[in-house]
Formats: C-alpha cells, structure tokens, sequence
C-alpha cells in the first residue's frame, strides 16, 4: 500500500474540465465514481464535463446530455397514450414509462371508464419514478405530494444536465424564482420545467431559468441570481428552501444515473413493493389483467 | 394540438404578449448567408431565432413542357425531414411540405421575376430547368417565408454552369446569372384569437386559426396569396394582414440586400 501511495498521481484539478479517454490519474490510490473508470492502474473519464475531486473519489458532472430514467426522480411526462390498464408517458428520455391504474389516482376508477378523463392525450402529470428495471422499463406513480395534473401553462425544456442548478439547494433557486416572479413553477428531473403565470413574469422567469443554464458551472451562482432577481423586480427576495423540496427530496448530485446496477445493494429505501418482476414475464400491458 | 397551449397563447396574447417577448409584428433576429454549398448553383441559409433553412439551386438541361416549347422551366420543393422537427415522418411529402412549395413557387412565378423564355436553349429540345430545394435543418415555424426569402437569396446568388455540347458541365461555372426582373417576398400573418402576428413559431403556428401569406414586390404590389386554417376572415381583417405583410415585407427587403 505505502507502494502505491508514493506512485498515485492525480493528473488533473479540481473543476476542471475533462474529455472521454483523458487519463485522470496513474496509481491504485484514486477511486472511480461516476463518469470515470478504471482501466489497469489508470482511471479515465467517459464523458465530458467538469471533474469532482472528492477526497480520493473522481467523478465528472456532464455539461450537457440526455435524461436516463433513475428511482425516485420527480419527473414531468406527456401523457402518449392510453393502455388497457393505464397510460404511457413520454419522459423525455430514450425510454417511455408507464403509469399503471392503481398507481395513478386515490379515486375509484369503474371498470371499462374512460381513462382519457382522468390524463387525456398530451397532458403533462408531476409524477415520480418508483422502478427502472434491468430492460430500461419506467414505472412511475402519481401518488406522493406534489404530484399531480399539469393544468394550463406551458412546459420548457431544459438541459437535464442542469437541472440540480435550476432547483438548487432544497429548491432554493426555484423559491426565489417564484418569489421574484409570482409565477407557479415545477422542475421535473427529466429537463422539462412546467411554467404558469402572468405573461410579463414568465418571460422573466424563462430568462432567468436560461441564465441558470448557462452559468451552472460558474460558483456562487446563487447569490448572483438573488442580485440580479432583485435588480430585475426590485423585489427583496429571501433565500430559502422551497416547500415543495423537503430534505429527503434533495435532488442527489451523486450515484450512477440509469439503469440498476447488478450486484449486491444496499438496504432499500422505500418500503413494501410489489411481487418482485425479475422472473420470467408474459407480454407487457397488452391486455386487461385478470 | 397541445390545446392548453394554445389557450395558454391566446390568454397570453390578450394582455398583448407572445410566448417569447416578442411585439406581434416584430421578425426574429434574420440571418442570410449565400454560397453554402458548392455544388449548387446557388445557395443560401436562413437562420431566424430557432428554425434554420437551407435552401440550393439546381439549374438542369432538359426537354421543354410540349404545351410551352419555348420556356425553361421553374420548380420549387421543400422537404421536411423528421431530423428538423420531431413532428415530421419519413415517406412520401406532407401536406404541409407540398402547401410550403407550392406557396413558395408561386410567389416566385407570379411575380414574373424569371423571364423563363430566356432559359431557352433550343424550342422543343433543349431548355434550362431551374429547381429550388427548400431543406430546413430546424424548424422552428415560419417555413414559407424563410424558404422564401431564402429562395431569393440563392437565385440571386445562382450561376449558369458551362455547356458543352448541349449537357452541363458542372464542373465549370460562367459568370451570368439568373435575369430577375424583380424580387418577390412572401410574408405569412397568423391569426390567433383576435391577434394578427407575423413570423409565427412553431407552437404559434399549430396555435394559429388562420393563416395569409401574401408574396409582395418592392413598390407594394401583390403577386400571390395563400390563406390557410379554418377560421374565416373578414374583408377588413384581410387588408390588415395585407398591410401588416407590406410593412414586414420592406424590412426584410433590406436584409436580402
């Protein structure tokens, strides 16, 4: 060990910005996480964003990229299309994800009712992510708070890759442009933010939502925005957690992104699910479930 | 169509916005390149706000229509790829890319700008053929008027390739161009609710309940329209838009140069 310690080397600093296939550092010592990998005594970076030194973990943050479902994700969807037993979303990412009938309402849905009453065709729904399986197949459920119907107001596509900038702190970006703008405001996960109020206030929320895209990787992004908010109002604008982001909410900077690891995890966060799926299955939702 | 959108448009519209800021009879910031491809004629691109077109000129050697033996011929086609809009599928041409090249066509026709006897080489054999290939890399709405303007800009732009022996040698270029007598340009207005607004955006398009587009000349003189959408017009909203298109049509006049 004391070996390997003399020969580890980091080769790169903190925030700054790397390439796929740039060596990152030589030696045992350093750690691969997110965004970097190991190869022989080397670890590389397979995507091009800004490196995290962390102690002796590596991981880079993507400047830019598509959303890949991930557990627990608060996401916007479109309604696509109407199944025998629920509907299909698009999120905005390569896979499309299914909200199943018992998953989508507290309310008694009759047999054979129309589900086009409940999410009709291109209407967007807050709901959350509760399985991304092995094959990419998204289950989300619209039960929780916060999650709901999209009425009115129109939906803007963001960077995904930004998206923890734009919420910020326990939502604290997103508090105080609801409190510059009065406007209604919901960030979905997956890059599509949901967008509601006084037209003359929208526009500057859009600007202000298209600044944060641009200067996330600039520190103290926060308190510029608090300046330039209260410039642009001339408001006075509090800096503080948004009720819609409690702790246990934090959008999570780290972990792999996409589909479930193999192996071993630990313990599961959430409580009692459903009959495990990872048998052998019949073909998908196609007709009613007996 | 999203219809809380377009409710969302229309609200917005009464307390006299558009979704991106914009006055209604205010263009997106325009940009026009010429010779963007050397192996047209001629070319050009567009770009305005999000939608970037473009657009390239083919003369050709061909055999005359038998009805007009002595007249070249003039033909415009746009093509709309799903790689520029998610809306758009691969196959035969939409509705929408046929209206687009033919509202485009027309303007240019009407207006008399290519003499098309003189793109004759010999009366019932050989005549010049002219194709404008209208390709939008992304659209983001306002397709005839940027195709259009877009069109203009590469026919003025096009030279006459070498003939030898009769076939075009593309190799070669001559330094004429194409005659035009005059330079038609088409604005489309949109009516949304009670509003009337010029370069419309994609979701303002799909938003919008009637359309005119109107191809006009540089002393004000109408060549062609095309109206579009299902909402009926008024005679006295037809000369606002009709207006509306000549005052939106000087200023793009002087970005064609």
């Amino acid at each position: 060990m004391t070996e390997a310690k003399e020969q580890s080397k980091l080769l790169v600093k903190d925030h700054d910005v790397v390439v796929p296939g740039e060596v990152l550092a030589e030696g045992m010592e350093y750690l691969p996480s997110q965004g970097t990998y190991r190869k022989d005594d080397r670890i590389y970076a397979n995507q091009t964003g800004l490196l995290i030194v962390e102690g002796k973990v590596l991981k880079t943050i993507p400047l830019a990229g598509v959303y890949l479902p991930k557990r627990h994700d608060v996401i916007i969807g479109k309604v696509i299309d109407i199944l025998m037993t629920g509907w299909r979303l698009d999120t905005n990412s390569p896979y499309s994800a299914v909200l199943p009938l018992k998953d989508a309402t507290f309310d008694y849905i009759k047999k054979g009712a129309d589900l086009t009453s409940f999410f009709d065709l291109d209407e967007y729904v807050v709901c959350k992510i509760f399985q991304v399986t092995s094959q990419n197949l998204v289950d989300v459920s619209m039960k929780g708070p916060g999650l709901r119907k999209l009425k009115g107001g129109r939906i803007l596509k963001v960077n995904a890759a930004k998206v923890p900038r734009i919420i910020g702190k326990r939502g604290s970006m997103v508090s105080m442009i609801k409190q510059a703008t009065s406007c209604q405001l919901t960030v979905g996960q997956n890059g599509l933010v949901w967008l509601n109020g006084e037209p003359e206030q929208e526009l500057l929320a859009v600007e202000s939502i298209r600044k944060i895209e641009v200067e996330a990787h600039v520190p103290g992004l926060t308190d510029r925005m608090k300046q330039w908010l209260e410039k642009k109002t001339g408001k006075k604008i509090e800096m503080k957690p948004d009720e819609e982001f409690p702790e246990d909410r934090r959008p999570r900077h780290d972990g792999p992104r996409g589909p479930r690891r193999d192996g071993p995890r630990g313990p599961r966060r959430d409580g009692p699910r459903g009959p495990r799926r990872d048998g052998p299955r019949g073909p998908r939702r196609t007709g009613p479930r007996r | 169509m999203d219809q809380a959108l377009k409710e969302h448009i229309n609200q917005a519209l009464q307390k006299g916005y558009r979704l991106d800021g914009r006055k209604l009879d205010e263009f997106r910031e325009l940009k026009i390149e010429t010779g963007v491809s050397s192996t047209a004629e001629g070319s050009a691109r567009i770009t305005c706000g999000a939608t970037d077109i473009i657009v390239g000129v083919k003369i050709d050697v061909g055999k005359p229509y038998s009805d007009r033996p002595d007249s070249g011929t003039l033909m415009v086609n746009a093509e709309l790829r799903p790689t520029s809009n998610p809306d758009f599928e691969i196959g035969p041409p939409s509705i929408d890319s046929i209206e687009a090249s033919r509202v485009i066509d027309r303007g240019i026709r009407e207006s008399k700008s290519i003499d098309e006897k003189s793109l004759c080489i010999e009366a019932g054999e050989k005549v010049w053929m002219v194709n404008v290939d209208v390709c939008p890399l992304n659209h983001d709405g306002n397709l005839i008027d940027l195709g259009g303007l877009a069109g203009m800009a590469a026919l003025k732009s096009a030279r006459f390739p070498k003939l030898v022996d009769g076939q075009p040698d593309y190799h070669e270029h001559t330094k004429e161009g194409l005659k035009l007598s005059c330079v038609p340009i088409p604005v489309t207005v949109v009516k949304i609710g009670d509003n009337l607004l010029v370069d419309p955006t994609f979701a303002e398009e799909k938003a919008a309940d009637a359309r005119l587009t109107v191809a006009s000349l540089e002393g004000g003189e109408l060549c062609s329209m095309q109206k579009g959408g299902n909402a009926t017009l008024t005679s006295e909203e037809l000369n606002k838009m009709i207006d509306l298109a000549l005052k939106t049509a000087k200023t793009l006049r002087k970005k064609l140069g």
